[in-house]
């Protein structure tokens, strides 16, 4: 249990996707100007990651890896070269559930996303976090709960920035750096606030 | 009133179609520090009070000079404490007029001041010249006032420096705070960082050696002194209070950054603030809460590993930077949440956030900078939440 907790808290902020490996920046900036917004994408994110990581784990640790398809009867047969290709396949199927899902129950979100909700399908955190699990070896249950961990701490990060950008609506930015120019600093900014983790080991 | 008449004789020049048009701010701040400005508020609603931004910049300069003094002083009594024992003595032009104006006697006040402020004096003169420097150029370019905010800023940055700091390192540090972390947004009142916290995290991460360590406490080369703090983590609270007493703590003879030594002469200054209400209560009561609470919560857990879990709540309020973060540092109106229950949240996640990393991350011993940074990151979404609850409260009183 405490090895599953320092993990979660490791994902979620020493690790943190957006702001320590600054994965998934293209959603990051465009959907941080309003915090309702990005707190729906922020739970959009942690559950396809939450979803996405596990399955990913299954399908390496029984179809690709080195002699994972022992169970079919070969042994020697490593695919772990279709990785990539398998995991954004999977991603991209469940973004699309999770679409048709929201277009039904949850159309004001779903309208709120617009595009942005397809467009998770290649948003960098999410193929990161299973490129992650991959190479750090995950099993089953850190795979879920890794994918749980880097989900919230991607959400938070955007959700803060939402917060500074609402409120840098009232600033005085220089022409040139209106828009995304400042946005890049502030994500700057913020991050080396999240230095005060740098270093933590659990 | 001669002096007001020169001024009034000069101002043609730097109005609108005058031959220094372009330098009208630097006039308007060199007028409105010697002179109140006469013009007041035209818009409709307007508090109607003595108080302005002008005054409480001067007030929170003021009040950070017991800690200033005190502080100079102390770099003076640390390094001569340490000279005395080794023999040795300060090389160029701080020799020579060490040699000149005292001497290096730990016990006499004087030359302990002196001492100091010859460290002191360069890094402040520095920071105020670069740092208002960038300020008059973006005033004069984006043709905003040049304000007292800068005081305080450039202050705040010079006492949390390490004695032995570059100064060209000051001079990057404070550019990088005032740049980047303010004037980009527009200015004093619009950035979300604290820019004295700004411009020394960036030296600290990208200067370690000069920052951290053991070495840069005592401005004696060569020698090294930990603080307090890294004695903990190092070896645990016996070995500090072998070294210190919690007295000689409060007090403030111990090695640190200039300024964060003496938590009474902070106490001071910042028991003025509080009183003038310039610095918000309820921030520093929430700071002092949050750190409390955790480090009687790491107490009475305990750990075999780390010896840092052992330090009472008492050495954590005197020791590093906790009781300057507290008073000075959280309390900047601009990076702070701004809603009442903001206030008290954002005081407690300090509180909690410098606790966490002093204990849990052997990386920094020291953790009151970067905790102060990370509220500052969550501050506006803090208000955010209690101004929603706020519509959604009186919104149910309607219906």
């Amino acid at each position: 249990m405490e090895h599953y907790l320092s993990l979660f808290i490791r994902a979620v902020f020493i690790e943190n996707m957006a702001l320590a490996f600054f994965l998934g920046m293209c959603t990051f900036l465009a959907i941080s100007k309003k915090v309702q917004a990005a707190i729906g994408l922020g739970i959009a994110v942690v559950v396809v990651l939450t979803i996405t990581v596990p399955v990913n784990n299954l399908i390496y640790n029984y179809l690709l890896a080195d002699g994972a398809l022992a169970w079919a009867g070969m042994p020697d047969v490593d695919l772990s070269f279709l990785g990539l290709l398998s995991y954004i396949g999977v991603i991209a199927a469940i973004v699309q559930i999770m679409e048709m899902f929201l277009d039904k129950f949850v159309p004001a979100l779903y309208n709120a996303l617009g595009v942005f909700l397809p467009l998770i399908t290649v948003n960098c955190a999410i193929l990161g976090a299973s490129l992650f699990m991959v190479e750090r070896d995950y099993s089953f249950g850190e795979s879920v709960v890794f994918g749980a961990g880097a989900g919230v701490g991607w959400a938070l990060a955007i959700v803060a920035l939402a917060g500074i950008r609402e409120r840098l609506k009232y600033s005085d930015v220089p022409h040139g750096l209106q828009g995304l120019g400042i946005t890049f600093i502030t994500v700057g900014l913020m991050s080396l606030g999240f230095m005060s983790f740098g270093g933590i080991d659990i | 009133m001669g002096l007001r008449k020169i001024l009034d004789n000069m101002e043609h020049h730097f109005q609108e179609g005058g031959r220094y048009q372009s330098w009208y701010p630097l006039y308007e701040a060199l007028d409105t520090m010697l002179y109140s400005p006469g013009s007041v508020t035209r818009s409709s609603a307007h508090v109607r009070d003595g108080i302005d931004l002008k005054r409480i910049m001067i007030s929170v300069w003021l009040c950070a000079f017991p800690a200033m003094f005190y502080g100079m002083y102390n770099l003076g009594f640390q390094a001569n404490d340490v000279l005395a024992a080794t023999g040795g003595e300060v090389g160029g032009w701080r020799g020579s007029l060490i040699a000149t104006f005292g001497g290096y006697d730990a016990s006499s006040l004087w030359d302990c001041f002196w001492f100091g402020a010859l460290y002191f004096v360069p890094i402040y003169f520095v920071t105020f010249v670069v740092g208002g420097f960038w300020e008059v150029l973006f005033a004069m370019k984006r043709g905003h006032e040049v304000n007292e905010g800068f005081f305080v800023t450039s202050i705040l940055f010079a006492l949390i420096c390490p004695p032995d700091l570059p100064l060209w390192q000051v001079a990057l540090g404070i550019s990088f705070g005032v740049v980047i972390g303010k004037e980009v947004f527009g200015g004093t009142g619009k950035n979300f960082l604290n820019p004295a916290l700004t411009g020394r995290a960036f030296l600290y991460f990208a200067y370690p050696a000069q920052i951290s360590g053991d070495a840069v406490w005592v401005a004696v080369d060569g020698y090294t002194s930990a603080t307090p703090l890294s004695v903990v983590a190092a070896e645990g609270m016996t070995a500090v209070q072998s070294q210190w007493t919690w007295m000689e703590a409060f007090l403030g003879a111990m090695p640190g950054s200039i300024g964060e030594t003496s938590t009474l002469a902070i106490l001071i200054g910042g028991a003025a603030l509080l009183l003038m209400r310039i610095a918000s209560w309820r921030i520093v009561a929430g700071v002092f809460l949050g750190m409390v609470a955790l480090s009687t919560l790491f107490n009475m857990v305990g750990s075999d590993t780390n010896l840092a879990f052992a330090m009472p709540w008492y050495w954590h309020l005197v020791t590093g930077g906790f009781a300057f973060g507290m008073m000075f540092m959280a309390t900047d109106p601009v990076s702070a949440a701004m809603t009442n229950t903001g206030k008290w949240a954002y005081g407690i996640l300090i509180g909690l956030m410098a606790v966490l990393i002093r204990v849990m991350n052997p990386a920094f011993p020291e953790g009151m900078m970067l905790a102060i940074l990370f509220a500052n990151i969550f501050a506006p979404l803090m208000d955010h939440f209690v101004v929603q609850a706020n519509i959604k409260r009186r919104l149910a009183r309607v219906q």
